[in-house]
């Protein structure tokens, strides 16, 4: 009896995805534990996020695609209509617009487009017949620029990154022609100067130091720098847990969020990198084999858009973190503190594993 | 139905190949990553480790206690003891008067704390902490502490002050610290003592502070400290300990040196009491004097002028760095000089009209007792103080053999005493003269240098060490002040070695010739009698008088008539007992008129408490310098005595 129920708990849950989920968050509690001085109140809160993270996966992970995909339109629209009052009524925190007060909590609207870009665009494909001609490319690439442009007006320039990626990527998958894609490349390259205009200082600032961290040590270029120097002197197996230098002695900024891969990386040095790389690369490979696996357009481009979405927070991070992209506000998935990213980033794994326990439902 | 399950295989495939795409580029980037991660954390590892270390390491010295200076008594004349200031960075203060003034609420600033507080900070840079206040008690450090918050960049530090307990007492010869200025620094760098001094605030300014320095100050400790970004101290990961500085037992004994002062009255001048078998300098007094206390933590400008502009000097270290011209105490020298050289040998005898003439010349030099002394023998002229005999041999041994036999004495050239600063004085030739002026010497020169005029000048502890060599026929020995080190962590104590500085081979019939002139002086008759009144030992001595101002051929000198400060310099020379001498003292009081009155009985209240343990009886009546005029006679209860004629003068 309690068998079946767990049974039927645990029916729409991939144990595959389940086991990698599971041992990044543990990798995740105990970098945090060091990261933020052994602090047992971050670890509570954190826990509390993943308890939080982890029931919205199961709610997402026990919907059917098909109901997802009928909610994808209200759900953007809803997005939308929130960026908007964000932009005209929203609260200021650190030069940034970003949030809504509700007057009994505040919520990033931006947050909601997250998971709502990816179903839309997705949506919107599957209901072309036959194959996609420019014209569905050219309303997709509305839909995904409208949000994104809102959202950097904010500006959340790490969200609006990640948002374009996911909006992208269905684009890409869906079909869009190589030749449209290097024309936009070309016409991004050419526009660069028209876009450097449009970046706030701050972020010109960040792309600038990328280029050269050295020039503001101790200003913009300090939180590269000592990422950097974190890693670097890690060395192959790290200086072991709860013995960064860097880490402990309040040299990495940022370090429970943004840069928790910086204290990773001191203390477990390149085995431990490699280690983390692994992981995700194992949750990366399965969300692609259930994108191919899908049954649905839907189902397959929101798969593969995910996915791929969950590569690029990685990739981003690591590499920012690292020193090789620029300083975005990107969370590392799964590890950095934070309730907003674990949510999303479960949620969007939630939906991985109801669309792969979903499809023998089908008919084929 | 086929068409559209061929167009949906059609569409699997295609998607299959953009996701196989993607798998593809989620794969090289991430080797990207994999490859940027072993960059840093292999190839370029040391480099990043040294990064880490040099962020987190800091060394953080920890400076030495300063040794103590004590009497040999054990007295303590400079020890260390821990105060709170309240010190603030100018750097890290965005509106220092604004700050000065918030705190001036909670704890008194006084408006020569402002001034000290400006001084020091134009001396130093801009991110180190100067205090603003020193000496905070208890309260004030609390009511302080309770308000820190408001004040980032002021902070209550306990820092280890040196203080003089005895104050004035020997000032010149223990001397001060000071924060270290520029030119210290300059100094320490040349003696590459530089990284010894990190950490450290203060640096020996003059006296034994000065001259035993590495001695006092010990060596730094250093801790390694891991620190945070903001700086501050997390752990401490080793440490070596600071070797707190030596000890220094010095040879004076701070009694003495009290009854020498207090002697002095009102009196301007310097004593240096030494003994002459062991070159140990007993006492060292240079009057006025002033407190160190004052100087440790910066001088403010007002007492500093006060110090510095006041026409009593009291800042020279007189004993070192005044000169004087010797006048008669001269005399005993060239004494040996004429004895030493077949001149003036026994029985030889001059008769003494009051005046000597040179050959072709109508110019009289006078004698002190312009009746003359009648027939002079060797002995008597020292005894009478007969400054016709002198003239006379002066000229007859020529300034040459004159200059370099007494230059064995000391005069000329420094004692090497263990304090800095020492005056060389002057003892003149023809070469020096024709140097110095660009003009011949005359042999008139040379006979006024035979009763201590001329361009002959001493300091009072080239005096002192003429005299204790003499005393200890001819055998110098080196003159110091630190006696032993006691080295701070071992205890061990090192007792310095005695230095004999020069033998001068003198005969021991001339020896006895001078020795019996001199002790002649305090006996009825001689030109310090008084001085000699009542000694329950025998005292060998010899006064003098400096002249300030020139007296024209023909003028008398009457003291009462010049302003003080024009009035001639006493001088006294003596030691004791006679036969066996432990003591050998100079006295210079700075226009005391004769060295017989002012001078001896001040030379005489040390011996006595030296030589016998007397502690002189309290003044009676404090009427300025008159007090000090008789005051052996008053002491010993010998005022009816009455005073020998010759003992006014010279």
């Amino acid at each position: 009896m309690i068998n079946q129920l767990l049974k039927q708990f645990v029916k729409h849950i991939d144990s595959f995805l389940m086991v990698c989920l599971f041992f990044t968050l543990i990798v995740g509690l105990f970098v945090l534990y060091s990261a933020s001085g052994q602090s047992v109140t971050r670890i509570y809160g954190q826990g509390v996020n993943i308890v939080i993270a982890l029931s919205f996966m199961w709610v997402a992970a026990n919907i059917a695609p098909n109901q997802l995909e009928r909610a994808a339109l209200p759900l953007y629209v809803f997005g939308v209509l929130l960026l908007i009052a964000v932009a005209l009524f929203g609260s200021i925190s650190h030069g940034a617009q970003r949030w809504l007060n509700l007057g009994f909590t505040k919520i990033q609207p931006s947050e909601i487009m997250r998971i709502a870009m990816p179903m839309m665009l997705a949506w919107y494909f599957s209901k072309q017949e036959g194959k996609p001609k420019m014209a569905d490319f050219a309303i997709g690439g509305l839909l995904l620029l409208v949000p994104v442009a809102l959202i950097m007006k904010q500006p959340d320039l790490g969200t609006a990154l990640l948002i374009t990626a996911s909006g992208f990527y269905v684009l890409f998958l869906a079909g869009l022609s190589w030749k449209l894609l290097l024309g936009s490349i070309v016409l991004f390259a050419a526009s660069t100067p028209i876009l450097w205009s449009m970046l706030h200082d701050y972020q010109r600032k960040r792309i600038e130091i990328l280029l050269d961290p050295t020039q503001d040590p101790l200003g913009a270029g300090y939180h590269t720098i000592q990422a950097i120097i974190a890693i670097g002197s890690g060395g192959a197996a790290g200086k072991g847990w709860l013995n960064g230098t860097q880490a402990q002695l309040d040299f990495l900024p940022e370090r429970t969020t943004d840069f928790i891969f910086a204290v990773f990386g001191e203390e477990f040095g390149l085995l431990g990198n490699l280690l983390l790389l692994s992981l995700f690369t194992l949750i990366i490979l399965r969300g692609l084999i259930i994108a191919s696996q899908a049954q649905s357009t839907f189902a397959r481009l929101l798969a593969g858009s995910i996915t791929l979405t969950f590569f690029t927070y990685a990739f981003v991070n690591m590499g920012m973190v690292s020193g090789i992209l620029p300083v975005v506000g990107v969370p590392l998935p799964l590890i950095s503190y934070g309730g907003t990213s674990m949510v999303s980033l479960c949620l969007s794994l939630g939906i991985l594993m109801s669309i792969h326990t979903h499809k023998k439902l089908v008919a084929t | 139905m086929r068409a559209e399950l061929k167009n949906f295989q059609h569409e699997q495939y295609y998607f299959k190949l953009r996701l196989g795409f993607t798998g593809f580029v989620v794969l090289a980037l991430f080797s990207l990553l994999a490859l940027r991660f072993s960059y840093l954390q292999i190839k370029q590892y040391k480099h990043y480790q040294t990064l880490a270390e040099n962020n987190r390491i800091s060394l953080v010295p920890i400076v030495p206690n300063r040794g103590l200076i004590l009497d040999k008594n054990g007295v303590v004349l400079a020890h260390n003891f821990f105060v709170y200031t309240l010190e603030i960075t100018p750097s890290k203060v965005d509106n220092l008067e604004k700050t000065i003034s918030e705190i001036s609420k909670l704890v008194e600033v006084s408006s020569l704390d402002r001034k000290r507080f400006n001084k020091l900070r134009e001396e130093s840079r801009n991110f180190e902490s100067v205090p603003i206040r020193t000496h905070l008690n208890e309260v004030e450090a609390a009511s302080f502490a309770v308000n820190h918050y408001r004040f980032p960049g002021v902070e209550i530090k306990s820092r280890l002050f040196r203080h003089y307990p005895l104050g004035k007492l020997g000032a010149h010869m223990v001397g001060y610290i000071g924060r270290i200025n520029d030119s210290d620094l300059d100094n320490l760098e040349k003696k590459g003592d530089l990284s010894n001094y990190k950490g450290s605030d203060h640096v020996g300014k003059s006296g034994i502070e000065q001259s035993y320095e590495r001695q006092l100050h010990g060596t730094t400790g250093f801790q390694q400290v891991e620190i945070d970004a903001d700086g501050r101290a997390v752990r401490v990961l080793s440490s070596t300990p600071p070797v707190p500085g030596s000890n220094l037992v010095l040879t004076i004994d701070s009694k003495i040196q009290e009854i020498a002062e207090t002697a002095f009255g009102e009196h301007r001048g310097a004593l240096i009491a030494i003994n002459p078998k062991t070159g140990e300098v007993l006492s060292y007094v240079s009057q006025p004097t002033f407190d160190p206390n004052m100087f440790v933590d910066g001088i403010d400008v007002e007492n500093w002028k006060l110090l510095n502009d006041s026409l009593d000097k009291p800042l020279i270290n007189r004993p070192i760095r005044g000169i004087y011209p010797p006048g008669s105490t001269f005399k005993p020298f060239v004494a040996m000089a004429g004895l030493e050289n077949d001149k003036r040998t026994p029985p030889f005898s001059i008769s003494d009209p009051g005046y000597f003439t040179l050959a072709n010349s109508v110019h009289k030099y006078r004698d002190w007792k312009p009746t003359g002394h009648g027939m002079v023998d060797m002995q008597r002229a020292i005894t009478v103080s007969c400054d016709t005999f002198f003239y006379g041999l002066a000229l007859e041994l020529g300034i040459d053999k004159l200059a370099s036999f007494v230059s064995h004495f000391n005069f000329g050239r420094k004692t090497g005493i263990d304090i800095q600063g020492e005056n060389a004085g002057l003892l003149p030739t023809p070469e020096w003269k024709m140097h110095r002026y660009k003009q011949p010497w005359y042999q008139g020169e040379t006979v006024i240098i035979g009763i201590g005029q001329g361009y002959t000048l001493v300091t009072p502890l080239q005096l002192a060490q003429a005299t204790a060599t003499l005393a200890n026929n001819g055998v110098a020995m080196k003159p110091h002040l630190v006696a032993k080190i006691q080295k701070s962590i071992s205890n061990e104590t090192q007792t310095l070695p005695l230095v004999i500085q020069d033998t001068i081979p003198l005969k021991p019939e001339n020896i006895d010739i001078v020795k019996r002139g001199m002790i002649a002086v305090t006996q009825p008759g001689g030109t310090a009698a008084s001085v000699g009144a009542n000694a329950a030992y025998t005292i060998a001595a010899k006064t003098g008088t400096a002249q300030v101002i020139g007296i024209k051929q023909n003028a008398k000198y009457n003291a009462s008539s010049i302003d003080e400060r024009h009035r001639d310099h006493a001088l006294f020379i003596a030691y004791a007992p006679a036969e066996d001498p432990t003591i050998a003292i100079a006295v210079i009081v700075e226009n005391g008129n004769h060295g017989g009155t002012t001078a001896g009985p001040i030379a005489r209240k040390v011996m006595d408490y030296y030589l016998l343990g007397k502690i002189p009886a309290p003044e009676q009546a404090k009427d300025g310098q008159n007090t000090m005029v008789k005051p052996s006679n008053s002491t010993l209860g010998t005022a009816t005595q009455p005073m020998p004629e010759e003992e006014l003068h010279d």
